[in-house]
């Protein structure tokens, strides 16, 4: 504290700190951000160099980086994984989960944050209730009815779930999106003669396209991760979505690291990718999704 | 003016009548119910429905196929006096719970206000330290199984350059099985937390931080009268956030050990899972269930109390 009282850059009368004292502090903050990255990403560097060795090399050097790299883990793990199938899986789950959210989700938040018709208080209320009743509440009821139904095991019957589960979520974030809205451009489309959906669709859905977005990103991660109820819910291997499939297949070959490990790799590439070219949008969606839940 | 002679209310069937009262109930009621519907159809159907179903089946002594008999608390009569395992699960919960209202916090608190002092590269690290949170539980569980492994993972490494004793089943031990499976989802899970944390001290107006450095405030101080209040909302919305899932646990342990080795890491949800799924025992899973959200309920409880006594949470 050797300058008390200098005039700051910033133009108030601040003490400056001295330049010593905030470029070793700056060290330390690098030196702490740089190992809890590294807490953070070294696992998955191990995965990935794993990934390209083999079981002999693994042995030998199972953290370190590869002597030579063997791809053909990625195409055997493909393979005996069933990763065709099963990719093909999570994205028919997590594409019609989002559109069925966003959909039926977008048309409710819009109704309750742009018509608010009487009960709309009362629902929010129910919404609010029903988002703390915990999964474990209700699963083996579910699971029964579901099997009297025959939704047991079809693809749509376990959608049908994750759109149910997170229907709160997705109304809590449109709705806020949506309330924000000037409510001059509907009044303006009504004078002219657009009914309500007409409104929904040409006023407030252009304007609301980054909550949708947030929403989708939000729910297309979890439904992508889900594992308790696919595991739950779907029996048949030519069904299964890549997190339970991958799951009996890291039982299968157990001893396998390589193999597992190229798999593992196949599992989260997709996620990883998406994520960062959208982190922003990732990182505050499910920041705002974490809070609202 | 003849309107203002007519003062009775119009009745209903009047009402009805009267094309422009119809289109404003058409307009401001009924198409708005009839856009919420069909997600509230479904969400009660999946949902509310079996929730209060789960009250009911649990009263009984259901086994998921034949005829269910009613018979009372039975259920949970057994559960908290007879299950010695289900006991253990509780216990396995609380120091789970523990676990995750301290490690994860202290992490993220301190990473956090690191974070918020640098300019310079702090969306990488930003990014890179969210990485995890973003895999999914069997991937990680598979990353850090063989981390984890005595024989060719850290430990064996570490034994390798001289720091012995770290070379253990850290999965296979009944003492640090648990606390291995909560180390494991709390690699994944802190990075959350710090964001939120981030997002929060970057809200703070940095009007305070001036008058604070005014005040003649060190950074401790700044930290402790400034940030530390101006994240306090979120950090104690997520101390009831995991304190609640807490009591939700199970995809980790079930991937990882099941519960095992001898029910050293059970949690009530994998018992659940176990006595609804594999054994059938639906009355007595489904009085699992409601203990759980008892659990909740009560943590929930516990802060709108809080809250009514003018807690700023």
């Amino acid at each position: 504290m050797s300058a008390v009282g200098k005039i700051s850059l910033r133009g108030g009368l601040l003490p400056r700190r001295g330049a010593r004292e905030r470029s070793r502090l700056l060290v330390f903050n690098h030196a702490v951000l740089i190992l809890l990255t590294a807490f953070a990403v070294m696992p998955l560097l191990v995965l990935a160099f794993n990934s390209v060795k083999t079981n002999a090399e693994i042995g030998l050097n199972p953290l370190g980086p590869p002597t030579q790299v063997i791809a053909e883990n990625y195409a055997s793990a493909w393979e005996r994984g069933d990763f065709a199938t099963t990719m093909g899986n999570s994205v028919v789950y997590v594409v019609a989960t989002i559109a069925a959210e966003l959909v039926l989700g977008g048309l409710a938040a819009y109704a309750l944050a742009r018509r608010k018709p009487p009960g709309s208080d009362m629902l929010m209320l129910y919404f609010l209730v029903a988002s703390t009743v915990p999964v474990w509440m209700y699963i083996v009821p579910l699971f029964v009815q579901f099997r009297a139904w025959g939704l047991l095991n079809t693809m749509h019957g376990l959608v049908i779930v994750y759109v149910a589960m997170n229907a709160p979520l997705t109304i809590f974030l449109l709705r806020s999106y949506m309330i924000d809205l000037p409510g001059e451009l509907e009044d303006a489309a009504r004078v002219d003669g657009a009914n309500e959906f007409q409104v929904f669709t040409r006023i407030v859905l252009p304007l609301s396209k980054p909550g949708f977005l947030t929403v989708g990103l939000v729910v297309g991660l979890g439904v992508w991760n889900e594992f308790f109820l696919a595991l739950t819910f779907i029996h048949d291997p030519s069904m299964f979505p890549i997190t339970t499939s991958f799951y009996k297949f890291t039982d299968r070959f157990s001893r396998d690291w390589a193999l597992t490990s190229a798999g593992a790799i196949i599992v989260i590439f997709p996620i990883v990718a998406l994520f960062l070219a959208l982190q922003r949008q990732f990182i505050e969606g499910l920041a705002e999704g974490g809070v609202k839940t | 003016m003849a309107l203002l002679a007519n003062k009775r209310p119009a009745t209903f069937a009047e009402r009805l009548s009267d094309p422009g009262w119809r289109n404003r109930c058409l307009r401001n009621v009924i198409v708005p119910w009839l856009f919420i519907l069909p997600l509230l159809l479904i969400h009660v159907v999946v949902v509310a429905v079996p929730a209060v179903q789960g009250v009911y089946m649990s009263l009984t002594d259901w086994t998921g196929f034949r005829e269910a008999n009613f018979i009372g608390l039975e259920n949970y009569r057994v559960l908290f006096f007879e299950d010695e395992a289900f006991a253990e699960g509780i216990r396995n919960n609380l120091s789970w719970m523990s676990f995750f209202l301290t490690v994860p916090f202290i992490l993220a608190l301190f990473c956090s206000s690191v974070l918020a002092q640098i300019k310079r590269f702090g969306m990488v690290y930003r990014s890179l330290l969210f990485i995890p949170y973003v895999l999914a539980s069997v991937v990680t569980a598979t990353i850090w199984r063989n981390l984890l492994s005595p024989r060719k993972g850290i430990g064996a490494a570490l034994a390798d350059i001289g720091i012995a004793g770290l070379d253990i089943p850290w999965l296979g031990r009944q003492e640090t099985a648990l606390m291995s499976i909560a180390f494991i989802d709390n690699w994944h899970f802190w990075g959350f937390l710090m964001i939120l944390f981030l997002a929060a001290m970057q809200a703070i107006p940095p009007a305070l931080y001036d008058a604070a450095k005014i005040d003649g405030a060190n950074r401790w101080q700044e930290w402790r009268h400034v940030t530390l209040p101006g994240i306090r909302p979120i950090v104690l919305f997520m101390f009831m956030m995991v304190a609640i899932w807490s009591f939700l646990a199970w995809d980790y342990i079930w991937i990882l050990t099941q519960g095992g080795p001898a029910g050293s890491s059970d949690v009530i949800a994998t018992h659940l899972y176990r006595n609804a799924f594999l054994r059938s025992l639906s009355g007595y899973g489904a009085a699992q269930g409601v203990v759980i959200s008892i659990f909740a309920g009560f943590i929930i409880m516990i802060f709108v109390m809080l809250r009514r006594r003018g807690w700023d949470i």
